[in-house]
C-alpha cells in the first residue's frame, strides 16, 4: 500500500509536465487553430536556455525560471510573425506540417552542436535533499515541480477564464472580426497568446533541465504522448487539459508499478478505449 | 476553408492521355537504368518509398486525410514478411502476401479508430497509434528489439526468379511499382476516387448527397495502408532486413515531406519527390544531423511557397495535371 | 574466382596509374569508417574514431613501405537501412576494402551481412552484441573492445566477490538489455550471489522514479543497470536524487562509457563501479597516445575505448598486411592472417583473436573517482581490478559460432 501511494505521487510528477504541455497546446489552438508540433522543439529550447544562462552568464535556477520563458516566448512570437501568419485561412493541415518542419529544424541544429547525450543541470541548492514521508523519500525538487506547475496552471486558466484579456481573447477567436470592431489589434493578440503557449512549453522545459537532462531531443518523443493526452482530453477546455494531463501521469505511474511493460504504451491505448467509446474526448467538443 | 489544392483540372480525355504518355516515359526510363551504371540499390529503394508515398497521396491528396503514422504499414508489412521468409521459410510471393495482408487488417483497425475525428485530430490519432506500434514492435520478441530482423533470404520468386541477382530483383521491384502505381491511378479516376474527393472539397456536402462518408474514408484508409504494406514487403527483399526504423515517427513525416515535396494531390508527384528526398540523403549522408535540418527547411520552404510541389508547380504552369 | 580476376584487374589498374610498381603487387587499400557522426554514440565513435583511424594510418609505417591508403567515412545514423546501404555503397562502388567502428548492434549486425557477402573486412569496436562471434559470426569479422558477455562477467563476478551478493536489475526492455540482464544473472548465482528482483523499463524513459522506489523497497545491495547510454545516466542521476546511494546501496553500471562520466559529472557518479578495456591513464603509452589523440580533437577530449579499438584493430589489420606483402581484397584472407598474429598494441596489450573473431584482451573494473581525487578535466576513473582476457570473455567451448565446428 505504502509503495502505492509513492507511486501516485510520482505519477502527479509526470503529469505536471503533461499538463503544462498540453495546456500551452490548447491555448495556441484555441486561437490559432494551429497545432503546434514545434511544441517539443520549444520545450527542449526552454532547458537549453536555462542551461546556456547557467553556464555562460552565470545565471542560477530561480531567474532562468522567468527568463528562459520569455526569451524562447519571444522565439515563438518571430516565427509566428515570420511564417505561420501567413497560413491564415489555409487547411490547418499546413500549421501541422509547417511546424512540424520547424521541430526538424531546430531539433537538428541542437543536435549537430550539442550531440544527442545529456548536458547535465544541477538542482539548485535550496531544493536539494529529500523529506521522508513514512511511506517515500520524496526528493524537495520534485515536490517543488508538483506544486509549481499546478499553481502555473490554475494561473494560467484564471487569466483565460476570469480576466477581461481572456475575455477579448475567446472573443477573438470565436469572431475575430467582432473584436477588431472593439478596436483590439487582433494579429498581435494572436502573436502574445503564441508567445504565452510557447512560454509554458519553454517553462516545463526549465523544470524538467534538473529531473532529465538538457537534451536535444528530449521533447521529441514527449509531444508525441501528449498529443495523446490531448486526443484524449478535447482541446476544448483549458481545465480539462489541465485534469486530463495530471491525471494521465498518475494513470502512467500506476502502470509502471503494476505492469511496467505497458508504462509506454498506456497512454495511447487509453487513448484509443476514449475514442471508442466516445470519439469527441472527455472534455471535447466536436472538433 | 480553402481545399489541400485547388487546381485540380477535370478529368478529360486529354488529361488522361497526356498522363499515359508520363507514365510511358517514368516506365521506360525506369526499365533502363539497370543498363545506365546507375546504382540499382539506390533506384530500388526510392521505388518503394515511391509506392508509399503514392499510397499515402491516396489519402492526403485526394482523401484530404492526412496520416503522420503512415510508417506503421511499412514497418508492420516489413517486420511480418521477413518473419515469414526467415522464420517460417516461405517462398518469396506468399512473404511479400502475408506482409501486405497484415498491413490490410492493421489499415481497418487503425482507420476505424482514427476516422472517428476529422482534420488535424486524425493525424495526431495516426501518430500515436503509430507510436503505439513502434512500442510494442520494440518489446515484442519476433521483431528483434533494437536488433531487427537481419539476413533475410531473398529466395526465387514463383520458384523461378533469383532474387539474389540484383537485376533480377531489380525487375522485379520495379514491376511490383509500375503495378501499384496504376492501381491507384485506376483508384483515382474511379467513381471512388470521384466521392473521395468530394469528400476533400465539403464533407457535409457528400453527406447531404447520401454518400456515407466514413465508409469510403475507411475504404481508402484499408487500400492506402495495403499499398504502404506492399511497398514494405517489397522493401525487405532490398534492404535485407527489417528494423525499428520503418516504424519510428521520424519516417512517417519522411514520407509526409516526398509527398509534399512532389506534390500534394498530384499523381507524379509522390514518386518525384521520393526519388529527390531519397537522393539527398545518399548525396548529403555525410553532414549527419544536417539532413534533418535540410529536411526540416524544405518543410517550411514547401508550406510557405510551394504549396503545389515540383510536379504541381509545372503541372499549373503547364495548364496539365499531371 | 570472378571477385579474384576483378580484384586483379583493378589492382593493376590502380598501381599502373599512381606508382607504376609490378602489378602483381597491389598495395593500395581504403578504409571505410562507419559510426554514428551526430547521434547517440557519435561521442563515444563517431569524428574521433575516424581520427583513430587516421592515426592508426600514420602510425603502421605501411605509407612509408609503398602503401597507398585512403581512409573515408560515412554516418549511419543509427538505422540499419542507411548502415547497410552506405556499406553496400562502399563495398559494390568505392571499393572499399575494410569497415571499422560501427557502433550501435542493429546497425552492427546488418552491416556484417553485407561484408560477409561481399567478402570483406569488419572490425568492429563500437557494438555490443557478443552475437557478431556467436550465432552470426563470419569468417570476415574480427570484434574488438568489448561485448555484453564482458561487460557483465566482469563487473557480476567482481562485485559478487567483493560482498555484493544481492541484486535488483533496472534492466532496458530490449534485446540488449535483456541479454546484459541474463549474462550478469548466470554470473551473479554462479558466484553464490542470489538475484532478488528486477523490473523492466521502457527503452528512452526520462523518469526512473517509479523504477527506482522498486529497487529501493527490495533491499538488495547490489541494483544492477542493464541499460545503455541515456538510460543509464538518467538512472544514476536519479538515484542520487532519491539517496539511494546514501541509502547504503551500490550501483553497478554494467556499460558506462568516459563520455558518460562526463555527462553525469563527478558529483553523482562518484562510486560507481564498472568495466572497460581501455582508459586513457592506463599508463605512460596509453597517456602518450591520449595525448596526441586529444590535441587533434574538436574538444580536446581523450579517446574512449571505442575508438581505442578501432586504432588498436587497424594497428593490427595493417601488419596483416604487411606480412601478406600486398593484395588486400581478399576478405577472409586477410582475417584468417590476422587471425594468426597474435595481438600487441599500445593501448590493449598482449592478446589474441580467436578463430570466432573474438579478440581477447584484458579487462578493467574502475571505480569513478570522487571529485576531490578528480585532477584533471577528464580525471575520472580509479583502477580496482583487472581480469585477464581469457576469463574475461566468452569461453571458445561456449561459443555458439559456426565457425568453431569446422
Amino acid at each position: 500500500m505504502q509503495a502505492l501511494y509513492a507511486q501516485l505521487l510520482v505519477g502527479l510528477i509526470n503529469g505536471s509536465f503533461y499538463a503544462l504541455l498540453s495546456l500551452g497546446l490548447a491555448v495556441i489552438f484555441g486561437m490559432l487553430n494551429i497545432i503546434n508540433f514545434a511544441h517539443g522543439a520549444l520545450y527542449m529550447m526552454g532547458a537549453f536556455a536555462a542551461y546556456f544562462l547557467l553556464n555562460l552568464g552565470g545565471i542560477g535556477y530561480w531567474p532562468a525560471l522567468i527568463i528562459a520563458p520569455i526569451v524562447v516566448g519571444i522565439f515563438g512570437m518571430i516565427l509566428e510573425r515570420t511564417m505561420l501568419q501567413w497560413l491564415a485561412g489555409l487547411d490547418h493541415l499546413y500549421g501541422l506540417l509547417l511546424t512540424f518542419g520547424i521541430a526538424l529544424i531546430v531539433q537538428g541544429v541542437f543536435q549537430n552542436y550539442f550531440g544527442s547525450s545529456g548536458l547535465p543541470y544541477a538542482i539548485p541548492d535550496q531544493l536539494k535533499g529529500g523529506m521522508n514521508l513514512g511511506f517515500m523519500f520524496l526528493p524537495i525538487y520534485r515536490g517543488w515541480v508538483v506544486v509549481f506547475s499546478l499553481v502555473v496552471c490554475l494561473a494560467t486558466w484564471f487569466l483565460i477564464e476570469k480576466t477581461q484579456l481572456g475575455a477579448y481573447l475567446r472573443a477573438a477567436t470565436e469572431n475575430p472580426t467582432l473584436v477588431r470592431a472593439f478596436g483590439i489589434n487582433v494579429p498581435r493578440m494572436i502573436t502574445l497568446t503564441y508567445g504565452l503557449g510557447v512560454g509554458l512549453a519553454a517553462l516545463a522545459g526549465v523544470l524538467s533541465a534538473p529531473i532529465n537532462q538538457v537534451r536535444p531531443l528530449m521533447g521529441a518523443d514527449l509531444i508525441i504522448v501528449v498529443f495523446a493526452v490531448v486526443v484524449i482530453g478535447g482541446m476544448g477546455s483549458i481545465m480539462g487539459s489541465i485534469i486530463t494531463g495530471f491525471a494521465l501521469g498518475v494513470i502512467e505511474g500506476l502502470t509502471k508499478y503494476f505492469y511496467p511493460e505497458a508504462s509506454n504504451t498506456v497512454v495511447f491505448v487509453l487513448m484509443v478505449l476514449v475514442l471508442l467509446v466516445k470519439p469527441t474526448g472527455l472534455t471535447g467538443r466536436a472538433a | 476553408m480553402s481545399a489541400l489544392t485547388d487546381d485540380t483540372l477535370p478529368v478529360t480525355p486529354r488529361a488522361m492521355r497526356d498522363e499515359m504518355i508520363v507514365f510511358a516515359v517514368m516506365a521506360v526510363l525506369l526499365a533502363a537504368v539497370p543498363f545506365s551504371g546507375i546504382y540499382p540499390f539506390f533506384v530500388m529503394q526510392a521505388l518503394c518509398f515511391a509506392l508509399l508515398a503514392c499510397a499515402f497521396n491516396l489519402l492526403i491528396g485526394y482523401g484530404g486525410l492526412l496520416s503522420f503514422g503512415h510508417a506503421m504499414f511499412l514497418g508492420t508489412a516489413g517486420y511480418v514478411s521477413a518473419h515469414a521468409l526467415k522464420v517460417w521459410a516461405l517462398p518469396p510471393e506468399l512473404g511479400i502476401l502475408v506482409g501486405t495482408a497484415a498491413a490490410a487488417l492493421l489499415g481497418l483497425v487503425a482507420g476505424y479508430i482514427s476516422i472517428k475525428r476529422q482534420g488535424i485530430y486524425f493525424s495526431m490519432i495516426t501518430l500515436a497509434l503509430s507510436q503505439l506500434l513502434y512500442f510494442i514492435y520494440l518489446q515484442a520478441p519476433f521483431t528483434h528489439g533494437e536488433d531487427g530482423i537481419q539476413g533475410i533470404p531473398q529466395g526465387h520468386l514463383l520458384g523461378i526468379f533469383d532474387l539474389s541477382k540484383p537485376t533480377v530483383l531489380y525487375y522485379v521491384v520495379l514491376v511490383g511499382f509500375l503495378a501499384g502505381f496504376l492501381l491507384i491511378y485506376r483508384t483515382i479516376n474511379s467513381p471512388f476516387g470521384e466521392v473521395l474527393k468530394s469528400i476533400r472539397e465539403n464533407e457535409q456536402r457528400a453527406i447531404s448527397l447520401g454518400y456515407k462518408t466514413d465508409q469510403y474514408k475507411l475504404l481508402a484508409f484499408i487500400l492506402s495502408g495495403t499499398l504502404a504494406g506492399f511497398a514494405g514487403s517489397l522493401k525487405v527483399f532490398v534492404a535485407q532486413n527489417a528494423s525499428l526504423t520503418d516504424v519510428h515517427w521520424s519516417m512517417s513525416g519522411e514520407i509526409v515531406l516526398m509527398t509534399l515535396v512532389g506534390g500534394l494531390g498530384t499523381i507524379f508527384g509522390p514518386v518525384v519527390g521520393a526519388f529527390v528526398i531519397i537522393a539527398m540523403q545518399q548525396y548529403l549522408a555525410g553532414f549527419g544531423q544536417w539532413v534533418t535540418v535540410i529536411q526540416g527547411v524544405i518543410f517550411v520552404a514547401c508550406v510557405l511557397l510551394f504549396r503545389r510541389g515540383l510536379v504541381g508547380e509545372i503541372a499549373h504552369w503547364l495548364r496539365r495535371s499531371l | 574466382m570472378k571477385k579474384t580476376i576483378s580484384a586483379l584487374l583493378l589492382g593493376t589498374a590502380l598501381t599502373v596509374a599512381s606508382t607504376g610498381l609490378a602489378a602483381a603487387q597491389d598495395k593500395s587499400v581504403k578504409i571505410g569508417a562507419l559510426s554514428d557522426q551526430s547521434g547517440l554514440y557519435a561521442d563515444l565513435g563517431g569524428p574521433g574514431s575516424t581520427l583513430a583511424a587516421q592515426m592508426a594510418v600514420e602510425d603502421s609505417g605501411l605509407q612509408a613501405k609503398g602503401w597507398k591508403i585512403e581512409i573515408i567515412s560515412g554516418d549511419h545514423q543509427n538505422k540499419p537501412d542507411i548502415g547497410t546501404t552506405i556499406a553496400r555503397q562502399w563495398l559494390d562502388v568505392d571499393k572499399v576494402d575494410v569497415i571499422v567502428d560501427v557502433p550501435n548492434s542493429g546497425v552492427a549486425l546488418a552491416v556484417n551481412n553485407v561484408i560477409k557477402e561481399k567478402n570483406a573486412v569488419y572490425i568492429n569496436s563500437g557494438a555490443a552484441t557478443s552475437d557478431l562471434t556467436n550465432a552470426q559470426c563470419s569468417p570476415n569479422t574480427v570484434h574488438w573492445t568489448y561485448d555484453t558477455y564482458m561487460l557483465a562477467h566482469t563487473t557480476g563476478q567482481a562485485l559478487v566477490k567483493a560482498g555484493g551478493d544481492t541484486w535488483f536489475f533496472l534492466t532496458a526492455d530490449y534485446a540488449f538489455g535483456a541479454a546484459l540482464e541474463r549474462d550478469t544473472t548466470a554470473v551473479v548465482t554462479a558466484n553464490g550471489g542470489k538475484v532478488v528482483g528486477g523490473v523492466k523499463h521502457p527503452l528512452n524513459t526520462s523518469d526512473f522514479s517509479s523504477f527506482l522506489l522498486q529497487a529501493q523497497s527490495s533491499k538488495a545491495k547490489i541494483i544492477g543497470l542493464a541499460n545503455a547510454g541515456g538510460d543509464t545516466t538518467n538512472s544514476i542521476k536519479q538515484a542520487a536524487e532519491f539517496g539511494i546511494v546514501k541509502g547504503g546501496q551500490k550501483l553497478a553500471a554494467l556499460l558506462l562509457f568516459l563520455t558518460d562520466v562526463k555527462a553525469i559529472g563527478l558529483e553523482t557518479a562518484q562510486g560507481l563501479n564498472f568495466t572497460e578495456t581501455f582508459y586513457w591513464d592506463m599508463n605512460d603509452k596509453t597517456r602518450a597516445f591520449s595525448k596526441k589523440f586529444a590535441a587533434r580533437m574538436k574538444n580536446n577530449a581523450p579517446p574512449t575505448m571505442v575508438q581505442a579499438g578501432v586504432y588498436a584493430g587497424l594497428l593490427h589489420y595493417f601488419k596483416a598486411l604487411d606480412a601478406l606483402g600486398g593484395n588486400p581484397h581478399d576478405g577472409v584472407k586477410v582475417v584468417e592472417k590476422m587471425k594468426s598474429i597474435p595481438t600487441e598494441d599500445d593501448l590493449f596489450g598482449k592478446g589474441e583473436i580467436q578463430p570466432n573473431g573474438r579478440t581477447i584482451h584484458s579487462a578493467y573494473l574502475f571505480e569513478v573517482k570522487k571529485p576531490s581525487e578528480s585532477k584533471g578535466p577528464w580525471d575520472f576513473y580509479k583502477l580496482i581490478g583487472t581480469v585477464p582476457g581469457d576469463q574475461a570473455f566468452t569461453p571458445l567451448s561456449e561459443s555458439k559460432c559456426a565457425l568453431l565446428k569446422k
